[in-house]
């Protein structure tokens, strides 16, 4: 219970954040993608069922406040927390750089998803330009900012367990 | 999919759901557009005020950032400009300078054009006494231009004093204010004559004392007061000032009256001196000038 209200306030804090402080996070003009940094970290921290809800749930958000399509982020999401899961096998509480490498994983799929459903069935073909352009930089400030934001979701899923166990 | 995932179900199991959910949520939603208006609307209205809130954080927080960016730069650029304003200020400085000594020329020159009769020599006040008005003062000319003790001295539109000392290249000049002058003044319209008196005390409030004048004379406030044709010094019909206060004295026998000077004495740098003595004039300009009647 106490977990579930830890994750809703944790995607409450970073649609916001992501949401409002854009005009002055944005470095040429692309936002790190805080939910994705979300999704995948819990997920790589918890399994796929943790990152799967997350996923579906922040995504459901997404669509409700900007989507045109309610459930098509919700669907990315949940596919990129469900496959983040699979890195649960190789958790290491101590490694800070393997999640970093699954966040930009995790984002270059949530990218090329949004690409296919959003631009290329609109038949926008130019895939190396949106590459280019919007997914890389995207990537890059991504990570970036994953470096901070999973240190950060590290100690609060560190304090949970703990709290966890003493209960126990 | 909550309860699923706490009843220790595959999470492959909560995956077909959830996307089997998904598609259903987005087949829905394409097909009745506004069937989720309300929860949009619900959603929304929770998460706005958040934006908002974080907003106005972010953009305390980028006006402040800008502000130190700024201040970097408003401090150099203030250098700049202080080093700039300081050689502008020097610069101003002198025109300012040039400007007021081009204006006292200019006047000296209208003052010319009125009294062209008389040949005139423009000095300037080099040497004043540390009173706030001049009364005794030093000009940059003397003999060697011409200048002799007597001469009468004018300046923007009147009587400014007589020279009581020449030297070789300055004089010295005693100003009508001074408590030691007395000058034969006429009134213009009447012709009544009187004495035009420096009095120490009323020298702060800027006037000067009439003494003698008439009882009989028909003078009123405003009237002008110029140097008398008697006058042994000064030639006759310079402005002097304008006349006010008049009282009759208690010996009832004159009046007497206060004067204000024509000539801004405090304000006082650029001077004329009129080159010719009134001795070899005095038989000739009573019947050349119109003011006597």
């Amino acid at each position: 219970m106490k977990r579930g209200i830890i994750y809703f306030i944790e995607i409450i804090i970073c649609l916001v954040l992501q949401s409002s402080l854009y005009p002055f996070i944005s470095l040429a003009n692309v936002m790190p993608n805080l939910l994705i940094i979300l999704v995948v970290s819990t997920a790589y921290m918890r399994g796929k069922t943790t990152g799967m809800i997350i996923g579906f749930f922040s995504g459901l958000l997404l669509d409700i406040l900007y989507g045109n399509l309610i459930g098509l982020y919700a669907l990315f999401q949940m596919l990129i927390g469900y496959m983040a899961g699979f890195a649960n096998a190789i958790y290491s509480e101590d490694d800070y750089t393997l999640p970093l490498v699954f966040v930009a994983i995790g984002d270059f799929i949530y990218q090329f998803l949004y690409y296919v459903f959003e631009f290329l069935l609109r038949g926008k073909l130019d895939f190396p330009y949106y590459f280019r352009t919007i997914i890389v930089p995207e990537i890059i400030y991504t990570v970036a900012a994953a470096t901070i934001v999973y240190k950060l979701l590290h100690m609060v899923n560190h304090r949970l367990i703990r709290d966890e166990n003493k209960e126990e | 999919m909550r309860r699923r995932a706490r009843y220790n179900f595959k999470p492959k199991h909560g995956l077909i759901v959830g996307v089997i959910l998904c598609i259903i949520l987005i087949i829905l939603s394409f097909r009745f557009e506004g069937i989720f208006y309300p929860v949009r609307n619900a959603v929304g209205t929770v998460i706005t005020p958040m934006q908002q809130g974080i907003n106005t954080v972010g953009t305390f927080i980028s006006d402040r950032m800008e502000t130190l960016k700024n201040i970097r730069e408003l401090i150099q650029e203030n250098k700049k400009l202080k080093d700039q304003v300081s050689v502008l200020s020097y610069e101003n400085k002198l025109l300012l300078q040039n400007k007021y000594e081009l204006d006292e020329l200019r006047k000296l020159y209208e003052l010319d054009q009125k009294y062209f009769d008389y040949p005139k020599v423009a000095a300037r006040i080099i040497d004043k006494d540390i009173n706030n008005w001049y009364n005794v003062f030093t000009i940059d000319k003397g003999t060697k231009d011409g200048l002799a003790v007597d001469m009468n001295v004018l300046a923007g539109s009147g009587l400014v004093g007589i020279i009581t000392e020449c030297y070789y290249n300055h004089s010295v000049v005693r100003a009508i204010i001074d408590d030691k002058s007395a000058v034969q003044g006429m009134f213009l319209k009447t012709s009544d004559t009187c004495f035009v008196q420096g009095d120490l005390k009323l020298m702060e409030k800027g006037k000067i004392r009439v003494n003698f004048i008439s009882k009989d004379a028909q003078i009123e406030d405003g009237y002008e007061v110029v140097t008398a044709h008697t006058s042994p010094k000064y030639l006759q019909g310079i402005l002097i000032g304008y006349v006010s206060d008049i009282k009759l004295d208690s010996s009832n026998m004159t009046k007497t009256a206060y004067l204000t000077p024509a000539v801004d004495f405090e304000r006082l740098s650029e001077v004329l001196i009129i080159t010719e003595l009134k001795e070899p004039l005095i038989k000739e300009l009573p019947e050349e000038d119109p003011s006597i009647d």
